[in-house]
C-alpha cells in the first residue's frame, strides 16, 4: 500500500527480504520430513541442527536447551503447564504478575480455574514495575515456577530480569521462567541463570508459526505435545524444519539490524513522546525507562477504537492495547493492574518502532493525530 | 584504541629455535600451515626474520585472526604490534595510548634498539616513554611484576610496540614430524589422539570404517564432522573409508564369539598398516587408552599389533577417560564425538568379548579366513576424501 505508515511492529513485523529469499529456495528444495533416516532428511535435520547451534551462540545458551516450537504463545503454554505439571508432587504454588501478556496470563487462568493450583498474581505500581520484595516475599516452599515477562507488551515497561533472577535463585526448588518476546533481537538478555524463557520469529522480521524455547536440561517438564521423541521429547510433532532452519539468521539480521539503529530509534522514540506532550490532551502511559521500541498513550475523550479507525482512514496501522487481548470496550489489563482509571484504559494506543521506522513517518503521524484530534473536538 | 589500530601481528616461534639445521624446513612448514590456517582473510601477507614471522594485517581484525592463530602448532606467542615513526615522541605517544587501552595497574617498558644508530639508548627510552605513561595515566611502574608490559622495537625506519602477549599452541609445525594413518572410529578418543598426534608436528591420514548397511549414512556423516572439527591444526585432511563389511560377516561366520573383536582389529590394523604403506605413513596411530574394553587391554594389543609393520602409536593410552573427556571438551569434538550413531566396533559386540586372547588360538580361527583376498578386496574399494576448512557448503549463506 502505498504511503501506508506501519507502526505496529511489535504486534508483528514484515519478513526479512533475505529470509523470503533463503525460505523460497528451501522450500523448493526441502521438502523431506527431518526425522527421516535418508539423505534428504539428514540434509534438512543437519540444518535445523546448525540452525539451533547458531541462535544458542547469538543467546549464549547450549544448543541442547534449545527447541523450535510454533510460537510464544506454545512455547509459553509448553513451559507453564509442562513445570507446572511435572513438579506438582513439590508443591502447588505458581507466581507470574498481572501484566503479563495474555498467553502467559490466561494460561496461569486455566491452571487456576481448571487444575486447581494457587496462582499469586504479583501487582505492579504505575511504573508497570513489580516490587521485589513482595516477590522475594510471595515465593512458598511448594512454589514451582516464577513466570515473568522481560518487556511488557503493551507498555515497554522493563522488569528488572537480572535482579528477578538473583531473587528467584535465592529459593533453589523454584524455576523462573522469563518470557523474552520484546526483548528478542532488540535487547541484551542474560539467560546464563533463567531456568526456561519463550521467543518468537514474527516479531524480529521472521515467519509466523515459528518459535523457540529455552528449557535447561536440569528443569522437570513434562511435554504439551506427546507424540515423537522431536525435540529431545520436550516437543513432538515433525518439525516446521524450514522455519527452524531460518531462525537463526533471522535473529542474527535482527540483532545487527537493532544494534545499528539503536540511537537512532531512540531519537524517534524521544520526539513521539515530546509531540504527544505538545498536545496537551496526549497522556503517555509508558514509564519512564520503557522500551525504546513501544509507546503507550491515551487521548482524552477519545476511545481508542475510534482513533484506530481515523488513523486507519489515513493509513497509518497502531494497535490498541495488545492485538492478542483486545476486544472492543473492555480497558486494558495491564493498564488497569498500573492503577490508571478506566477511561485512560480504554483509551490507550500502542504505537511502535522498529529499525524499519522513518523519522518522516514519525512527522506524519504526529500531524495526522493532532488533525484527529482537532476534528474530534469540534 | 580500537583493535584495527594495529599494524601487524608478530609471531614467535616454538620449539623449532632449537633445532639447528633443520630449521628452514621447520620454519617453511610452520609458515606455509600459518598461511593455510589464516586463509579467508585474503588481505593478510607476510614477511619473516629470523626468529619471527610479522603478518600484515592491513586492515584485518586481530582479534579474528589471533582466534585461528592459536591453533596453529609451532607458534609459542604472538603479539598485536603497533607501528608508529622511529621518533620519540611518536613512540611514546603511541606506547600511551597502547597502555591505556590494556586492564591492569602496574606497567613496565621494554624498549630493544635493532638499529644501534637511534640517538638513545634502551634504557634511555624506558625511561622517556614510562615517564609519558606516568605523566597521562593512572598507570604505576612495576618492574618486577607488571600487569602491562609495554614492548618497543626501534628499527631503522619504523618502530614496533607491543603491550599484549597471546600464549600459542605450543608443540611443532604439523607436518615436519612425517605422516601417521589415524585409525578413526567416531568416539571420543580417537579425535583426541588425532589433535596430540598433530601436536608434535605429526600429519595424519584418517582411516574409517564403516559396515554400511549396518552402520548409518548419520554415523559416516559424523566421522567427516570430527574430521571437519580438527582442520584448525591440520588444514587440510584426507579421510579414507574403508568398507568392512564384507569382513566383518566373514568372521561373524567362522570366528567363536568371543574371538570377533580380537581378529576384527586385527583385519583392521592390516589395512591400516598396508594402506599407510601405499601412502607414505610412517606409523598408524589409533585412541586406544590401556584397559577400557576388551581390545583394549595390553593381551590384546600385543596380539592385534602383531600384524603390523608400522610401528602403532597410541597418545592417549596412559590418560584417564576424565581426562580425554577434557581434551575432547576443550578442542569441541566432544559434543559430535557423543552423538548415539552405530559405529563399527558397536554393531557386532559380541556378549563377552575375551580381554586376554591367546595369538595361537587367534592364528588358527583366522586360518579359516581367505586374508588376503579380504584386504585386497577391502583395499580395492577404498573412498578418499580431503577434508578441508575451506569447503564451503551451498548452505552456508542460510546462517
Amino acid at each position: 500500500m502505498p504511503n501506508a505508515i506501519y507502526l505496529d511492529y511489535v504486534s508483528s513485523s514484515p519478513v526479512l527480504p533475505e529470509i523470503i529469499a533463503d525460505y523460497q529456495r528451501l522450500l523448493t528444495q526441502y521438502y523431506a520430513n527431518s526425522d527421516a533416516i535418508h539423505d534428504l532428511g539428514r540434509e534438512i535435520a543437519s540444518l535445523v541442527a546448525l540452525s539451533r547451534t547458531k541462535t544458542a551462540e547469538l543467546l549464549d545458551v547450549s544448543a541442547r536447551d534449545l527447541f523450535f516450537t510454533s510460537g510464544a504463545t506454545e512455547s509459553n503454554n509448553a513451559i507453564i503447564k509442562g513445570i507446572a505439571f511435572a513438579n506438582r508432587s513439590r508443591g502447588n504454588h505458581l507466581i507470574t504478575s498481572s501484566v503479563e501478556h495474555s498467553s502467559v496470563f490466561e494460561t496461569f487462568k486455566y491452571l487456576e480455574q481448571n487444575h486447581g493450583f494457587e496462582v499469586t498474581y504479583l501487582d505492579v505500581d504505575k511504573f508497570g514495575q513489580i516490587d521485589l520484595v513482595s516477590l522475594d516475599q510471595s515465593i512458598r516452599p511448594d512454589t514451582t515456577l516464577v513466570s515473568l515477562m522481560a518487556i511488557n507488551n503493551e507498555t515497554g515497561a522493563q522488569f528488572p530480569v537480572e535482579a528477578i533472577v538473583e531473587c528467584v535463585k535465592g529459593h533453589p526448588h523454584t524455576f523462573l521462567h522469563v518470557d523474552g518476546v520484546q526483548a528478542l533481537g532488540k535487547y541484551p538478555l542474560d539467560l546464563s541463570r533463567v531456568d526456561a524463557a519463550s521467543f518468537s520469529a514474527h516479531k524480529i522480521g521472521g515467519l509466523k508459526g515459528s518459535g523457540l524455547m529455552m528449557v535447561k536440561s536440569h528443569v522437570a517438564m513434562d511435554p504439551l505435545l506427546n507424540g515423537g521423541h522431536q525435540e529431545n521429547g520436550r516437543r513432538a510433532g515433525t518439525l516446521n524444519a524450514l522455519a527452524d532452519i531460518v531462525f537463526a539468521k533471522t535473529l542474527r539480521l535482527s540483532l545487527e539490524h537493532y544494534a545499528a539503529n539503536e540511537s537512532r530509534i531512540d531519537r524517534m522514540h524521544r520526539r513521539l513522546i515530546e509531540g504527544l506532550d505538545s498536545f496537551g490532551v496526549v497522556h503517555v502511559n509508558s514509564p519512564e525507562h520503557a522500551s525504546r521500541y513501544i509507546l503507550n498513550f491515551s487521548v482524552d475523550h477519545i476511545p481508542s477504537e475510534i482513533l484506530l479507525n481515523a488513523l486507519n482512514q489515513r493509513s497509518i496501522y497502531v494497535s490498541a492495547q495488545s492485538t492478542c487481548s483486545y476486544e472492543a470496550n473492555t480497558p486494558s489489563r495491564v493498564l488497569t493492574a498500573m492503577g490508571f482509571d478506566r477511561e485512560r484504559a480504554l483509551n490507550s494506543v500502542r504505537v511502535s518502532l522498529s529499525y524499519l521506522t522513518q523519522n518522516q513517518e514519525i512527522e506524519v503521524f504526529l500531524n495526522a493525530l493532532k488533525e484527529i484530534i482537532d476534528y474530534v473536538k469540534h | 584504541m580500537s583493535n584495527t589500530d594495529y599494524h601487524y601481528i608478530l609471531v614467535r616461534y616454538g620449539e623449532l629455535s632449537t633445532k639447528g639445521k633443520n630449521r628452514l624446513s621447520f620454519i617453511n612448514q610452520l609458515k606455509r600451515n600459518i598461511k593455510e590456517a589464516l586463509f579467508q582473510f585474503s588481505a593478510l601477507t607476510y614477511q619473516e626474520t629470523y626468529d619471527r614471522l610479522y603478518i600484515t594485517l592491513n586492515g584485518e581484525n586481530p582479534a579474528d585472526v589471533s582466534a585461528l592463530l592459536q591453533n596453529v602448532f609451532g607458534i609459542i606467542s604472538f603479539s598485536w604490534a603497533y607501528q608508529c615513526p622511529s621518533e620519540i615522541d611518536a613512540i611514546a605517544e603511541a606506547a600511551t595510548r597502547l597502555a591505556k587501552a590494556e586492564s591492569g595497574e602496574t606497567f613496565k617498558v621494554i624498549a630493544r634498539r635493532h638499529y644501534k644508530l637511534f640517538p638513545m639508548l634502551s634504557d634511555e627510552i624506558n625511561r622517556a616513554v614510562a615517564g609519558h605513561i606516568l605523566d597521562e595515566t593512572s598507570l604505576r611502574v612495576d618492574v618486577h611484576q607488571p600487569d602491562i608490559k609495554v614492548w618497543i622495537e626501534v628499527r631503522q625506519d619504523k618502530t614496533f610496540i607491543m603491550v599484549n602477549m597471546i600464549k600459542g599452541s605450543g608443540g611443532y609445525p604439523v607436518g615436519i614430524g612425517g605422516k601417521a594413518m589415524m585409525m578413526l572410529s567416531g568416539g571420543i578418543d580417537s579425535p583426541v589422539a588425532a589433535y596430540l598426534m598433530m601436536k608434535r608436528g605429526v600429519k595424519v591420514d584418517m582411516i574409517h570404517f564403516a559396515s554400511m548397511p549396518y552402520t548409518s549414512a548419520q554415523s559416516l556423516q559424523k566421522v567427516k564432522d570430527l574430521t571437519k572439527l580438527l582442520t584448525p591444526y591440520q588444514s587440510s585432511i584426507r579421510l579414507n573409508v574403508i568398507h568392512f563389511t564384507t569382513i566383518q560377516l566373514a568372521i561373524n561366520k567362522v570366528v567363536p564369539e568371543s574371538y570377533t573383536i580380537t581378529v576384527m582389529r586385527r583385519f583392521m590394523f592390516r589395512i591400516a598398516d598396508r594402506l599407510g604403506l601405499d601412502t607414505r605413513c610412517l606409523a598408524i596411530a589409533t585412541g586406544e587408552s590401556l584397559g577400557q574394553v576388551a581390545s583394549q587391554t595390553l593381551d590384546s594389543m600385543r596380539v592385534i599389533s602383531a600384524v603390523t609393520s608400522l610401528p602403532v602409536l597410541r597418545p592417549v593410552l596412559t590418560y584417564d577417560k576424565n581426562e580425554i573427556i577434557d581434551c575432547s571438551k576443550r578442542i569441541r569434538t566432544y559434543e559430535t564425538s557423543i552423538l548415539p550413531f552405530e559405529d563399527c566396533c558397536t554393531i557386532f559386540t559380541p556378549q563377552k568379548p575375551t580381554t586376554k586372547p591367546h595369538l595361537n588360538k587367534v592364528e588358527f580361527y583366522e586360518s579359516k579366513l581367505d586374508i588376503e583376498g579380504l584386504i585386497n578386496e577391502c583395499l580395492s574399494q577404498v573412498d578418499v576424501e580431503y577434508i578441508t576448512q575451506k569447503q564451503t557448503a551451498e548452505t552456508d549463506d542460510l546462517f
